[in-house]
Order: structure tokens, then sequence, then C-alpha cells
């Protein structure tokens, strides 16, 4: 490490990465986009970002990404991971295409497009204890939820029954976007832990 | 009047502003097909698309057969829907609110108030704030791009030349936009002024494209792009992804097709993927030059 700013990437095949970055530099990290297995290696932490997980997850593979994300994360690299993130970190993904892969990390069972449709895509404040007590305005785009939580898995958060953020180690996966909402505490959270774990 | 149908309960707001641009922002840097069956929907979902647009015909079949072209039918926006597990966009003629509300009341994912198709109103466009559901537009101006997002458009589409497989009107409408948003941001605030008049925009709106240096929805490119090098020409002139109609399923091996222009679209300004990508597509569709077509049947001149 060079400097003090934390090293982070943000998978950049699809989706939302441009907010992600914009998120990160706001809160004074280093980041890159990462496209490819070296770029992947020159990170401490990594971003997955909202978009098509099915789209994601096939580029992923085309350019040799997946089987090296998985070692990281097992290895105990920081992810954050926002919708179609936490549905790239589940264990296991429902109503998702037949050929599509998650690259694990999270002991859930993560259920695409649970809300419905684009209409039924939604915005609402979330209480969410371990960020404090002032609520997270969270936007909810064709989300997913977390039906099954494994042990060892911690729930952060819930819409009424639905598991809507879990976290399992160095890992955290949510449903909704607060890199669109301009929501900056899960992103700190990020960062800190991969500032910890650098330095371990 | 139509009712407001965007609702809030005491916890949760839908059809917001936020909402509907977030779900353009959610399909950046990907490619959005145009898709006749749940067939080819099918492939389009196993080749990578972000999202289909339901449609009866394809911009190419429209232009050949003539005609006036209209909202798909139900059952086949229904059978594409059930089909596939990404979002499904459809067409609304430029105007004709009912069929938005139709499409909504379909719960298509994105209503395209598109040029492709005959247009209903040729003084209105529809008023797209009142609608849950959001909508994309094209332009082949910033002023139109910004008269769009006025009357409520979550997303741009440059227009390029639909059906035609040229994709010269694309690369004019993108390079058009983009540097008319250049220029803006070397504006002072005086000059300003004058360029929302002269661009028949709100002065809020080109004040705020000016200081970002972007519009504030995604914007995508369309109309004549057939093959992996022309997306990722789009994408490198800075589109945030790519509509391709007739390009895919006009063209000798779709599934092959469609999946190359997938991973071109994502390695954008990499000339060996590219490369990579473009080998062993079969034929690319015919196509008709632009330059050939005479002017009433330039389908980016409908809209205004």
């Amino acid at each position: 490490m060079t400097t003090g700013a934390p090293r982070v990437g943000v998978l950049a095949l699809q989706g939302d990465v441009r907010e992600h970055v914009a998120m990160l530099e706001s809160l004074g990290a280093e980041v890159s986009l990462v496209r490819s297995p070296p770029q992947l290696a020159a990170v401490d932490g990594l971003v997955l970002p909202g978009g098509e997980s099915s789209v994601i997850d096939k580029l992923a593979r085309h350019l040799g990404l997946r089987e090296p994300i998985r070692e990281r994360i097992a290895a105990g690299m920081p992810v954050l991971g926002t919708c179609a993130g936490l549905i790239l970190l589940a264990e296991r993904i429902l109503d998702g295409l037949p050929t599509q892969l998650p690259f694990g990390g999270l002991d859930v069972d993560v259920r695409r497009n649970a809300f419905g449709s684009q209409v039924d895509s939604f915005e609402t404040e979330l209480d969410v204890p371990a960020l404090g007590d002032e609520p997270v305005h969270a936007t909810f785009i064709r989300a997913p939820v977390v039906e099954r939580v494994g042990e060892g898995v911690e729930v952060l958060a819930a819409v009424g029954e639905r598991i809507v953020a879990v976290e399992q180690g160095t890992v955290t996966g949510i449903a909704f976007h607060p890199e669109v909402g301009g929501e900056p505490r899960f992103h700190r959270r990020f960062l800190d832990r991969v500032e910890r774990v650098g330095r371990a | 009047m139509t009712e407001n149908r965007t609702s809030t309960t005491s916890t949760s707001t839908t059809g917001s502003a936020r909402v509907k641009r977030g779900l353009a922002e959610m399909l950046k840097g990907g490619v959005i097909m145009d898709v006749v069956t749940p067939e080819q929907a099918r492939i389009a979902e196993d080749a990578g698309a972000v999202a289909v647009m339901a449609l009866e015909r394809v911009p190419a079949d429209i232009r050949a057969q003539g005609g006036v072209a209209r909202m798909s039918d139900p059952d086949l926006i229904d059978a594409i829907k059930a089909e596939v597990s990404i979002p499904v966009m459809a067409k609304a003629r430029i105007g004709h609110f009912v069929e938005a509300r139709v499409l909504e009341a379909l719960e298509v994912d994105y209503i395209d108030e598109s040029e492709v198709l005959s247009p209903a109103d040729y003084v209105n466009h529809i008023d797209k704030w009142p609608f849950t559901v959001p909508f994309v537009c094209g332009a082949t101006n910033l002023g139109e791009a910004l008269r769009r997002i006025t009357e409520g458009a979550a997303m741009i589409r440059s227009k390029g030349e639909a059906g035609t497989g040229d994709v010269s009107e694309a690369t004019k409408h993108i390079r058009t936009i983009k540097g008319e948003i250049r220029r803006l941001q070397g504006l002072s605030k005086d000059e300003l002024y004058v360029a929302a008049k002269e661009l028949q925009a709100p002065f809020d709106l080109v004040a705020e494209v000016a200081e970002r240096g972007s519009l504030p929805v995604v914007l995508f490119t369309a109309g004549g792009v057939a093959t992996p090098a022309d997306a990722a020409m789009m994408m490198q002139l800075g589109a945030d992804g790519v509509f391709v109609g007739s390009g895919i399923f006009k063209s000798g091996s779709p599934e092959r097709r469609a999946a190359a222009i997938v991973k071109a679209t994502a390695a954008f300004d990499d000339p060996k993927a590219i490369a990579d990508a473009s080998r062993g597509l079969g034929e690319a569709m015919v196509g008709i030059n632009v330059a050939d077509l005479p002017a009433p049947h330039r389908l980016a001149e409908r809209g205004w």
C-alpha cells in the first residue's frame, strides 16, 4: 500500500457502476474499475453493483473473473453487493436462469425480482440498527429478497417479514440501492472494513 | 385528466422519479434487444440482453410492410413477460396516452414512446409524469432530449434510423447530443439563458446539464446498430448502453450475434475483445443506406 486511502474496486461489467464509484470517491477511497483478473488482484475490497445479475454472471465467466472473485471472497476480501450484487453473493438463486451461477459468499438463498415488476419498485425509510438510529432511505428497483439465512449470517434489515440486508464475515449484501439514494453509511462501513482487513 | 398513479403509503413510494430513473441506471453497459416472439425473447435473455423490447414487427419489417404501426397485442406482451426474467419494455405511439395506460396495466417495465410506430399526435407527446411505469423516449439532439425529460421521460435513447442497419444516423445523434452538452459546459450563466431559449428547454434543466456535464437520466443509443463494432463505437461515443432492433433477428445467426454484441458492449474499449466477438457471426442484416431513404420514410424525423 502506497497511500492511506483504501484501494477498492467496482466490478464494472454492467450496471450502476458510476453511482458506486461516485459514492466511494466522495468518502475518500481510491477507486478503480475491475474488468480483468489483474485489476481484481490490485484491489483490497470489491463492490458488486446493481444491474442484471444474469448478465454480470455471464460476462464474469467470459472474462475469466468468476474463479478469481470466488477465491478472493473465500480468502476474506471485503465485498459489498447491492441488488444484483446480493444475488451474485448468494449460495443459491431462486427464479434465476437455469444456467445462472452466483459467486457465493453469503450462506443465503435469494429470490430475484421478488417484489414484482417495475411498477412495484419503491422507495422507503428502513431501520438498519447496525448503522445507527437514523433510518436509511432505501430505493428498491425490481429488487430481490433473502429467503433463507444460514448460520453465521446476520440480518441487517427487513421490509416487514422480508429480509433485505445481510452480512456474513466480511461480506455484505443488500437488496436496495444506497448508491442511488445518496446514503453513504453502507459504503463507509465497507471502507472501514477494507482498512481493517488490509492492516491485519 | 388521468389519475396520478404515483402513490405514497405511510411507508413507501412507487413511481417516483428516482425509482423510474433508477431502473435505467441498472441497465447501463447493457444491450436491449427487440424481440417479436417468446422464442426470440429466450434467445435474447440467454445471450445476455439486459432487457427486451416486445414488438409485433421489428422496424425493418415495419419499414418494408408499411401501414400504420401500433402498440403490440397484449397477449404477445404477456407471453414475452412470462418467458423471461429480465425487464420487458414495449412501445406506445407518440402521444398515445391510452396505449401507454394499457402497457402500464400489463405491467411492462418500461414504455418506449417511439417514433418507430406511427405517431398518434403530431403536436403533443405523452405527459409521462402521472405514470408509475417509466418511459424512454427518442431524441436526435439535446433540445429534443430535454423536452422529453421535461415531459417526464426517465431515460433517453438517441434515435438513429431504425430498421436500416446503417449506423450513421445513430452516430450523428449521439455525437450531436454529447457535443451540445460539452458546448453548454463552456457557457457562462448569462449565456445559458440564451442556450435554453435556443434549445427550447427549461432553463433549470439546461443549467443542471451544464453543471453535471450529462443528462440527468441515462442515455442509450439506438437505430441501425448491427455489429459488435457498431455497439462498441456507440459506447466509445459516450452512450450508456445500446438498443439493437432489427440487427439481431434479421441476421444470419441471431444467437451468436446477440451474445457477441453483449460482449463488445461490455468490452467496448478493447479492440482485441471486439475482434474476438466479431468472428464467425455469419451474415449481418442486409440493411438500407439512410442516404437512399426518401425523407418521408425517415422515422427519426417523427417527434419534435
